[in-house]
């Protein structure tokens, strides 16, 4: 299979638990994603170019290079909810796939994520077969893209 | 060559009972299958994470249980850590006590909380314990210039 660097998807994973970050790094890594962690919303954002508020007029962040955004939802200070709703308020990186992921099963949460954009919400603990359906996803988006 | 032989099987029936015995689940065995060429020692890098991990929760979890008013947010938070590291790496049992020890929080029950701590802390020992055996004997196969048995 050839692949070259521009091809590999990147993938932007927030998690504030760090064997968490350990295991969705490794899960996404061996399905050929190049991946970003980021241990809370605001690191999340920041590395997105996303902190301040209001919009720059000169975007100085990497929200462009990220292909995808995969956040855990309980997270201190800012939630993964949160955080969708910022990136899908973002003229830069609303078409951003997020994938929200939780240990906890509530639908209220599921159904609350999926109308504010989400694309995905996935059980933890991530497995291989998880991280195989979110590549499908990658290669859809990548088939749509420009 | 016998003891390679010996060890396999040994490797394989300690392993087989900490499945049967509930000590790890489903999820240590997809670690094990993330472990590969590139990164040859995966399962023990977040299994050595996850005892440390584990040994900051369990101190901050008697002290602050330990405190005049107790915050049960904070315990609480602190358990939910604990809970999704242990489920992450297939330490079954300890999540268990973990759901218990959520819902005395939820219920502000000390008492409940003291003892699911003991337990939790108990339950731990017990899975750092077998882990670390299980990881001498992976050592020793390698060693004896065998290779580690693929278990499904």
């Amino acid at each position: 299979m050839e692949c070259y660097q521009e091809d590999v998807p990147h993938v932007l994973a927030v998690d504030d638990n760090l064997i968490d970050r350990k295991l969705v790094e490794k899960l996404l890594k061996s399905s050929s994603c190049r991946v970003t962690t980021a241990e809370n919303g605001m690191r999340a954002l920041e590395y997105l170019g996303l902190r301040e508020t209001h919009q720059q007029s000169n975007f100085s962040g990497n929200g462009s290079k990220v292909n995808m955004i995969i956040t855990d939802y309980c997270m201190p200070g800012m939630s993964g909810y949160e955080l969708l709703q910022k990136i899908k308020e973002s003229s830069i990186l609303k078409e951003v796939p997020v994938i929200i992921m939780s240990s906890e099963n509530i639908p209220t949460r599921i159904n609350e994520c999926l109308e504010m954009g989400a694309e995905m919400f996935m059980l933890k603990p991530l497995k291989l077969s998880d991280v195989k359906k979110l590549r499908h996803q990658l290669t859809n988006v990548e088939g749509d893209k420009r | 060559m016998a003891a390679v032989i010996q060890l396999q099987r040994q490797f394989i029936d300690y392993t087989t009972s900490l499945y049967k015995e509930g000590y790890l689940d489903d999820q240590f065995t997809q670690l094990q299958k993330l472990q590969d060429e590139s990164n040859p020692d995966f399962v023990v890098e977040v299994v050595s994470l996850f005892f440390e991990d584990s040994e900051k929760l369990l101190n901050n979890l008697a002290t602050a249980l330990q405190q005049k008013t107790v915050d049960y947010k904070q315990v609480d938070s602190h358990v939910h850590q604990f809970k999704g590291s242990s489920s992450s790496i297939g330490a079954q049992r300890v999540t268990n006590v973990c759901v218990h020890f959520r819902n005395f929080c939820e219920e502000k029950n000390l008492d409940g909380c003291l003892r699911c701590l003991q337990q939790a802390k108990h339950e731990y020992i017990l899975v750092r314990n077998k882990l670390e055996a299980l990881f001498r004997l992976e050592q020793q196969i390698l060693q004896a210039g065998g290779s580690i048995p693929m278990m499904e």
